[in-house]
């Protein structure tokens, strides 16, 4: 599902690198946490994938495109197919939780009639069924992350990213949010989790992949995290 | 199939949502729909003032002809051959021929308020001789009919100096000269204006883009095409042209109606108003659909600048 061959980002000349070739190779339907302190490499990982950045060399592969082969036109296309959360939810505040995720649809030509269908469905999926009419600033962050969540996973993505989702988020929250995405990896979806939180990582017993000065220090198959 | 009602979701919603930050954007709209009124206003008057003069030109080429007037003595047959010969000229429009007694009765009709005048003709035998009017093609192309009337034999059929209206010659070359001035007057008033409404419109969908850059990184990261993210911006600035335009044709209309009654003689000094609100209210439809395409482009034109400039959509380095 995800194919990283000796990947290498240096953001400028003479910087140390961000990330030293990494080798990283992520089965379908695999929930992987990602952890590592700050500055180690993983929001440079994840925008690798997402193609927010490119790489300064080696290859990338996801879900069957070869980065390299990508054009510039092409990444709408390829983004459209991984579902992305953030640390800071990236919601429009302007709108509904409805529109929230009917946006992601409207982007790529859902008609209407099938985002009335879809949108209550992966509200419900997040658990914030009834909660259609709210703004954002009306619900606790626990409860905006899985708005942002049901936003990922409306196009019914392969591969989902979740850049630190528990980051701002009080322990009981983070937690609510962390078993949305096991429930979704469970429907089948490949979950890529970046994490700070200790108490997350030993509880799940996932795969866990630890970067340290842009390395993998560490890949185990259930796998805790020391901080 | 479903590729296509796909695309026409998405141009719907790319059309509405234009629409929808037209309306947010009331204030910043009204600077750039104010700039490109005066803008389409100066291209229609250019337009229509180039019509007029064309026109006034025409009206006086017409007027132009030369007259050769005949001895008594020539004859009927020499009159026809003479005549005939003049129409085979390549340059020659029309030849009519005037006799003795048209010409006086001509010279009665143009005098008729000076009866000293009047009297004084009709005491002598009519003095007044026969003559040819010839009408040219072009005024300004008379060499081959001077040449062919200096012929002596030609000549010797003249009574007096072939007359080639002079003073009309001089007319037509100032007003000539005054519609390429308002043509280039025009032009430049148009490439400047339009400058103008461009960098103002450029300058508007920045700050649109700044404004809403949260919206649109969003929609970016989501995997929104650059057409999608694109494309209300460019809706946006196409209704301003389109209101533009309408708003300019109105202004036109307007000044006509205000005109048509206020310069009752109809003519102020070389602009026929009579002929331009013709020309307007003529070509209608027209002159508003030339003006809408002018203002859509030019506002599709500026946006799409604006947002290549402005929406990096380059890959990251």
């Amino acid at each position: 599902m995800i194919l990283l061959d000796r990947v290498t980002k240096v953001y400028g000349k003479g910087m140390t690198p961000a990330l030293s070739r990494i080798n990283l190779h992520v089965e379908p339907r695999e929930f992987v946490i990602v952890v590592g302190s700050s500055g180690a490499g993983k929001s440079t990982l994840l925008k690798l994938l997402t193609r927010e950045e490119k790489p300064t060399s080696g290859k990338i592969i996801v879900g069957g495109i070869d980065y390299d082969k990508l054009k510039d036109r092409d990444i709408p296309y390829l983004r459209r197919r991984i579902g992305t959360v953030f640390q800071d939810f990236k919601l429009l505040p302007n709108k509904t939780v409805f529109e929230n995720v009917a946006f992601a649809l409207e982007i790529v030509g859902t008609s209407k009639h099938e985002i009335r269908y879809t949108v209550p469905r992966v509200l419900d999926i997040v658990g914030l069924k009834g909660k259609e009419k709210r703004m954002p600033m009306e619900l606790s962050g626990g409860e905006r992350q899985r708005v942002a969540i049901a936003r990922a996973i409306a196009r019914q993505p392969k591969i989902l990213i979740a850049d630190e989702p528990t980051g701002n988020l009080d322990p009981k929250h983070a937690w609510d949010v962390v078993k949305v995405l096991q429930k979704i990896n469970q429907y089948g979806t490949t979950v890529l989790l970046t994490t700070h939180n200790q108490e997350i990582v030993n509880k799940l017993k996932r795969r866990v992949i630890t970067i340290s000065d842009g390395k993998i220090a560490s890949d185990r198959a259930q796998g805790d995290y020391k901080g | 199939m479903k590729g296509l009602k796909r695309r026409l979701i998405v141009l719907e919603r790319i059309i509405k949502a234009g629409a929808i930050n037209f309306i947010r954007n009331a204030w910043l709209s009204a600077a750039a729909i104010a700039v490109m009124v005066i803008t389409l206003t100066i291209v229609l008057f250019s337009v229509i003032a180039r019509a007029t003069f064309n026109q006034t030109i025409a009206q006086i080429n017409d007027k132009i002809d030369v007259s050769v007037y005949l001895k008594d003595e020539v004859t009927t047959v020499q009159k026809d051959k003479l005549m005939s010969q003049v129409q085979q000229l390549g340059s020659v429009k029309s030849v009519t021929y005037i006799s003795k007694q048209e010409a006086l009765d001509r010279y009665r009709d143009q005098n008729q308020g000076n009866s000293s005048l009047l009297v004084a003709i009709s005491q002598t035998d009519n003095p007044l001789p026969a003559s040819l009017d010839i009408k040219p093609k072009d005024p300004n192309q008379l060499q081959e009919l001077k040449v062919f009337l200096e012929k002596p034999d030609i000549k010797n059929l003249q009574s007096n100096e072939t007359s080639y209206s002079g003073d009309r010659k001089e007319a037509i070359d100032k007003i000539s000269h005054a519609t390429n001035f308002f043509q280039q007057a025009g032009l430049i008033g148009v490439i400047i204006f339009t400058l103008i409404s461009m960098l103002i419109i450029f300058n508007t969908i920045r700050m649109a883009i700044f404004n809403r850059r949260d919206e649109l990184s969003i929609m970016r990261l989501l995997g929104a095409s650059t057409f999608y993210i694109r494309g209300p911006f460019i809706v946006e600035t196409m209704l301003y042209g389109l209101i533009a335009a309408v708003i300019s044709v109105l202004i036109c209309n307007g000044l006509f109606s205000v005109s048509a009654g206020t310069f009752e003689a109809s003519t102020l000094g070389l602009l026929d108003i009579k002929f331009a609100n013709d020309y307007f209210l003529n070509h209608y439809w027209l002159i508003l659909t030339g003006q809408i395409t002018v203002g859509i482009l030019i506002g599709a034109a500026s946006s799409y600048f604006a947002t290549r400039r402005y929406l990096k959509f380059k890959s990251p380095k």
